[in-house]
């Protein structure tokens, strides 16, 4: 399925679709693994799957946490590419989520390395796409050609502080979906969900409406709403105004606050059925 | 009236591009939410660069405050010593003990300019943090300073001194608790707080546009030593040496040269325990081009692009990239940049301290180092510039250690 499906799915159940972030390779590449598979099976519609990096300057401590247990036990390009094939069959699309000097440098244990070898690897383990927290269109050249070439969503992320030309200019790049981060910081579950979110959707479909913005083959791009959510509650509320709500440090607390693997997967189902539950008692 | 250029005002015509790009270095790598305050940040670069009141204030502050222009002292025992006549440009002179002081104090004033009432800095041995903290208290601005755990410890002094100026020192616990690690926490802290908060980098790195306007900060080095020569000499030197760690002095010294082609000009690295040990903080000689903090530029990685750890014994040069323009001049071949490692600028550091009674940095023990090698290529009728980037008060532990007179 592709996110593009995914999304239109959720619409037509009248509903947000929910979005769910784990990393490879976290706590192993096998225990990443396995909790990835989790997620697909307790109800999300779209998997994030990080590639952990040294120095991960959008997230907060949580993933931060997270991605240095993954990086200590040597997570490498091929095991993200392995963590998305083996979820690839469970009918929920995937997409990959990591900072760009690591798709630049990628190699996959073959003779190339770079981005199209990235592209091409991730598009023949059946991945979506790719969310990129610090590649903006400005220096994305790139990956625009990759992901032509390989069919692959690009998933680019937009701020409150966007002026208005920049979310235009941003929305004409991306495919799948838009990310829009809800507060002004790095990931990380917020007690209160961001003031600012409804207002920066609002001027998203705005720009994504004005003509000429989106292609005639993506006449409409969902927004997934990112960034300090943590459970059902929060997620009807995002769900009531966003086309998708992206859940990260709640769902890796989960893991990183267990104490062992099978309660750490078992809080990990339970959480994820809430925030499903959350996407479908939404207002709309 | 003595009156300081503060070099500003020529640096134009010259790159990066309009959107920060030296070839195919530079540009900007960070999350959307930051790029409002960057493109805020450009354009109020761009303004000072062409404000001549800005101009004549930065040259007050760099004057009165810094006590610029810094001497360029004919180094006649060193010289004997070397076999070629060697120029100290003397940064260890200016107060704050390092050229660091005039891009803080430059951009202290942006800081004011934009009407923040805060700003954040990180900070490696603590060099940079006083120099911020410095600026901080001189402009009644907050500032608060991110140091990796590990380097609070090793550098207690420098936090003393950070906390006596009134700013407040952020131990960072994640990663590798190193300043690559502290520059990522001060980009989380800018991302959350930007529109109070000016993030002053300490070096040419960065996104755009830090790498341009840092360099433009600095490098009225260049041009007083360019001045200094020729009222010296009657001619440009033959060779400019300086050492890189992210390189802000050798930018400094470099740029008003660029255009002079007689000059040659090297950039030293630190080689560390050398650069065939892996363990070491050569970027460009010993590293590959990638994506770091923001920019592209040469990084120390590994096969996947994770950052890796660099070493030196000299902390202002421990970090695993380097300024953009330094990679586009070595790429362009304008610039030489080639490894120090510890024990050679150690051996300068000893012949500084012994012929001439200066005690340098360790980071410009590295320059130093460098042209005494570039000495030997050139012969003795040449004239070798040396940026004295700092100076050693703060290495005396060190040093005292490695040549065991503690």
């Amino acid at each position: 399925m592709t996110v593009t499906v995914a999304f239109e799915k959720a619409r037509a159940e009248g509903r947000a679709a929910l979005v769910g972030y784990l990393p490879a390779g976290f706590p192993t590449v096998e225990g990443g693994i396995t909790a990835v598979r989790a997620l697909a099976e307790s109800g999300v519609d779209l998997v994030e799957v990080g590639f952990p990096y040294s120095d991960p300057v959008m997230d907060g401590p949580v993933i931060q946490r997270a991605g240095e247990i993954a990086l200590a036990r040597g997570v490498r390009g091929a095991d993200v590419i392995r963590t998305v094939e083996a979820v690839a069959d469970l009918g929920v699309p995937v997409v990959v989520m990591t900072y760009w000097n690591l798709v630049e440098r990628y190699t996959g244990g073959g003779p190339e390395r770079g981005v199209g070898a990235f592209a091409r690897d991730l598009a023949g383990a059946g991945g979506a796409g790719l969310i990129t927290p610090d590649l903006i269109p400005d220096e994305a050249d790139e990956w625009m050609a990759a992901s032509d070439e390989y069919g692959l969503d690009r998933i680019f992320l937009v701020a409150p502080s966007s002026t208005d030309a920049r979310i235009a200019m941003t929305v004409a790049a991306c495919r799948g979906f838009v990310y829009a981060t809800s507060v002004m910081g790095v990931t990380g579950a917020r007690d209160v969900t961001s003031s600012a979110a409804p207002a920066l959707v609002a001027r998203i479909r705005a720009a994504a409406a004005l003509p000429g913005t989106l292609p005639a083959e993506q006449p409409a791009l969902p927004v997934g709403v990112g960034l300090g959510v943590r459970d059902g509650g929060q997620a009807a509320e995002v769900g009531s105004y966003a086309d998708g709500v992206i859940v990260g440090s709640a769902l890796v607390g989960c893991l990183l606050d267990a104490p062992d693997p099978e309660a750490g997967l078992a809080a990990l189902r339970t959480l994820t059925a809430d925030l499903a539950a959350g996407v479908r008692r939404s207002v709309r | 009236m003595n009156t300081v250029d503060a070099g500003l005002l020529s640096a134009a015509g010259l790159l990066p591009d309009a959107s920060g790009h030296f070839g195919r270095y530079g540009g900007r790598f960070v999350p959307e939410a930051l790029i409002a305050a960057l493109d805020e940040l450009d354009a109020a670069h761009r303004h000072a660069m062409a404000d001549e009141a800005f101009q004549a204030e930065f040259g007050r502050l760099l004057r009165d405050y810094a006590g610029a222009p810094s001497l360029l002292y004919d180094a006649t025992r060193l010289s004997e010593e070397v076999g070629a006549r060697i120029l100290l440009k003397r940064e260890d002179l200016n107060h704050t003990g390092a050229h660091k002081v005039r891009n803080v104090l430059g951009q202290a004033l942006l800081t004011t300019r934009m009407g923040k009432p805060r700003i954040i800095a990180e900070t490696g041995a603590g060099q940079h943090g006083v120099a911020s903290a410095t600026a901080a208290a001189l402009f009644g601005l907050e500032c608060v300073v991110y140091m990796g755990e590990e380097d609070t410890r090793r550098q207690a002094l420098n936090v003393a001194r950070m906390r006596l100026l009134g700013a407040t020192v952020i131990p960072v616990t994640t990663g590798s608790r190193t300043l690559k690690d502290a520059i990522n926490e001060a980009l989380r802290d800018w991302v959350a707080n930007v529109d109070s908060t000016h993030y002053l980098l300490g070096t040419v790195a960065g996104p755009h546009p830090y790498p341009v306007m840092v360099r433009d900060f600095a490098r009225g080095i260049g041009v007083e030593a360019r001045r200094q020569c020729l009222d010296l000499l009657g001619r440009l030197p033959d060779a400019v040496c300086a050492c890189v760690g992210g390189g802000s002095n050798a930018i400094g010294i470099f740029h008003a040269f660029i255009p002079d082609e007689s000059v040659a000009l090297y950039g030293f690295e630190a080689g560390g325990d050398g650069v065939a040990t892996g363990r070491h903080a050569a970027s460009i000689t010993g590293g590959a081009v990638g994506v770091l903090h923001g920019n592209r530029t040469y990084v120390l990685q590994d096969s996947d692009g994770q950052t890796v750890e660099s070493h030196s014994i000299s902390a202002g040069l421990d970090y695993p990239g380097v300024g953009p323009e330094h990679a586009w001049l070595n790429d362009t071949g304008r610039a030489r940049y080639e490894p120090v490692d510890d024990a050679e600028a150690m051996a300068a550091f000893a012949l500084l301290c012994r012929t001439e009674g200066i005690i340098p940095a360790i980071e410009s023990a590295h320059a130093l180092s460098g042209a005494l090698r570039v000495a030997k290529e050139l012969g003795p009728a040449s004239t070798i510039l040396v940026n004295l980037s700092g100076r050693g008060d703060k290495d005396v532990e060190t040093a005292g250690a490695w040549f065991g007179v503690l």
